[in-house]
């Protein structure tokens, strides 16, 4: 899975600023993409691609439980949030909803890539190569049932 | 093998006989409860499935399922109107009864509506869409957030899966002085452990400091668990929780007691006598100090509100302090319940408010999540009893938020600047 980095240097990023409390009224879920993360970045929805990934600190996604926020990133075309570590319902959201991948890495790697890095996430070797810079960084592997669940495409279609 | 309360309670929900940190666990759900945001969420997601071809006929048991309105109420504008009228429709075809509407009888925040009814009982699996679901705890529950997916999961399979937590005990010894309230000691704690301090793990409560507080003080401590990034928050059950469950007309329930000697991963001990006054200030829930270090810090508004700092001990606090005096900065006080917004007008509350020069406002989420009745302008400063203070979490994003207990925030209001309720003359 290959795409480009945009990158927040910062930690706690929380689900009010991925998705602000205004638009938790919207469920319409392309019209919750062009609100994601206009807390810190209110050109995210200008620069973001299909494809991209964003990379960013510790503790990704805290706060509120809305399923606004991975939606809204996922919608926006994001497919991966790769982090030192998630906060538990925002990690659950993006696995269960099937909305993204939450990619756990050290923090060596979080401080090796910068923006716009061209990355190549294979989640079948645990491995994000750097292609920017080639170099290749260790993810954290899925536990087994998030592994499943992935596998399945959700929550829905996983059968325990 | 000895157990913790809440891995006592997720095996008996999973049917085991015993889990452990880390296991995985697909437990059984006692209670479910959605809101009007998480509400038209789930519905998003039903028709989601529809359109993959999967029939809903009917839920998994709508008598465990509870709606409330309680964050875009009364009605912010068309499309939350429009959110209400749909969560009603989908209540209504899925024979849910317990949705408690706004302006019908009883109504307010859903977590205040979880103690203040008796929605659920210790000892049970409680989920909800929201992520201080963790709140219920305090009655001996095992109460953790969901997302939509999750809920609309639990609403037709009746489980959902949890990795067993670690248990994080905090073991609380002396009372708190007259001064200092749960919310000092819980910003307090998150201080001192960090936003993700307790991230996936339970934070327990215990020792003296608990069994003297009253069970509304308690409810604040698991609360705001959330902020430290916990699963959950939880407090055994003891005679103050049967007989405010007694007064709520719930009797017939099976509490669930850890082992004694249970194991924790870790044990946090705090003498809470002499507490100070605690504040947070912009823009984390850990980025607190004393309150007298805050004494220059000007505001412009208090905010006493939401299902953190709006329970009636929270709005006797206030009264305390606002007695005989006058506000000097805008301040609106909204109970979290309307039930409770009753007992404080027949104890006499509400007129100290009014006297006071405060809004007295009706329940909602609405300013604390930055929604409407009551957001933050630019550069706006505000005290408030709420949980967050990210940016743009109240209002604007360049407005600011410092967090306080109901009696620090009343103190405030009265000098205009952030205050420790010793110095008011």
């Amino acid at each position: 899975m290959k795409g480009s980095a945009i990158k927040y240097e910062r930690d706690n990023i929380d689900t009010d600023v991925i998705l602000p409390g205004p638009y938790l009224k919207i469920h319409d879920y392309n019209e919750l993409a062009k609100h994601a993360m206009e807390g810190i970045d209110k050109d995210f929805h200008k620069k973001v691609k299909p494809g991209d990934f964003i990379v960013a600190g510790r503790n990704f996604g805290c706060g509120s439980s809305r399923e606004h926020a991975p939606i809204a990133l996922s919608y926006s075309g994001i497919k991966a949030v790769v982090a030192i570590s998630f906060a538990r319902i925002f990690y659950r959201n993006a696995v269960d909803g099937a909305f993204l991948l939450p990619i756990e890495v050290e923090e060596d790697a979080y401080k090796d890539i910068s923006e716009g890095d061209q990355l190549d996430i294979e989640t079948s070797k645990n491995e994000i190569r750097n292609l920017t810079k080639n170099k290749t960084y260790k993810m954290k592997p899925f536990p087994e049932l998030i592994g499943k669940i992935i596998s399945a495409g959700g929550l829905f279609n996983y059968k325990p | 093998m000895l157990l913790n309360i809440t891995e006592k309670i997720l095996a008996r929900a999973s049917g085991k006989n015993k889990v452990s940190p880390d296991d995985v666990v697909f437990a059984n759900v006692d209670k479910v409860m959605m809101h009007d945001v998480s509400g038209p969420g789930v519905i998003a997601v039903f028709e989601k499935l529809k359109k993959t071809g999967m029939k809903i006929e009917k839920l998994w048991d709508p008598k465990k399922v509870w709606v409330a309105e309680d964050h875009f109420v009364p009605a912010a504008d068309k499309i939350s109107a429009q959110n209400v009228v749909l969560l009603t429709q989908f209540t209504k075809d899925y024979g849910i009864s317990k949705h408690f509407k706004y302006g019908m009888g009883q109504y307010g925040i859903c977590h205040t509506l979880s103690h203040e009814e008796a929605m659920v009982l210790p000892g049970e699996v409680y989920v909800g869409g929201d992520s201080h679901t963790n709140t219920t705890g305090a009655l001996g529950a095992f109460a953790a957030g969901l997302g939509h997916t999750d809920v609309a999961y639990v609403l037709l399979n009746g489980k959902i899966w949890f990795k067993v937590p670690e248990t994080l005990y905090f073991k609380l010894n002396g009372k708190l002085p007259d001064y200092a309230m749960a919310k000092d000691l819980i910003l307090k704690i998150i201080g001192d452990i960090g936003t993700d301090g307790a991230a996936y793990k339970t934070m327990q409560f215990g020792g003296t400091g608990v069994s003297e507080m009253s069970v509304e003080e308690r409810l604040t401590l698991t609360n705001m668990t959330t902020e430290a990034g916990a699963k959950s928050g939880i407090i055994e059950p003891d005679q103050k929780i049967r007989d405010y469950l007694a007064q709520r007309g719930a009797g017939n329930y099976n509490e669930i007691h850890g082992d004694a000697n249970a194991q924790y991963a870790k044990v946090y001990e705090y003498e809470i006598s002499e507490l100070e006054p605690t504040v947070a200030k912009p823009f984390s829930p850990e980025n607190v100090t004393a309150a007298r270090e805050l004494s220059s810090i000007p505001l412009d508004k208090a905010y006493i509100g939401s299902c953190t700092g709006a329970k009636l001990d929270d709005l006797r606090a206030a009264a305390k302090i606002l007695k005989g005096r006058t506000v000097k900065i805008r301040t609106e006080i909204l109970p979290a319940a309307i039930s409770i917004f009753r007992k404080a007008m027949d104890e006499g509350l509400v007129k100290i408010f009014m006297d006071a020069g405060v809004m007295v406002g009706p329940p909602t989420c609405g300013a604390c999540c930055g929604a409407h009745m009551g957001v933050l302008a630019k550069d706006e400063v505000c005290i408030s009893t709420t949980n967050r203070n990210f940016p743009g979490r109240m209002g604007h994003v360049e407005s600011q938020t410092y967090l306080a207990s109901p009696l620090v925030a009343a103190a405030s209001a009265v000098t205009g600047k952030i205050t420790d309720p010793r110095d008011l003359k």
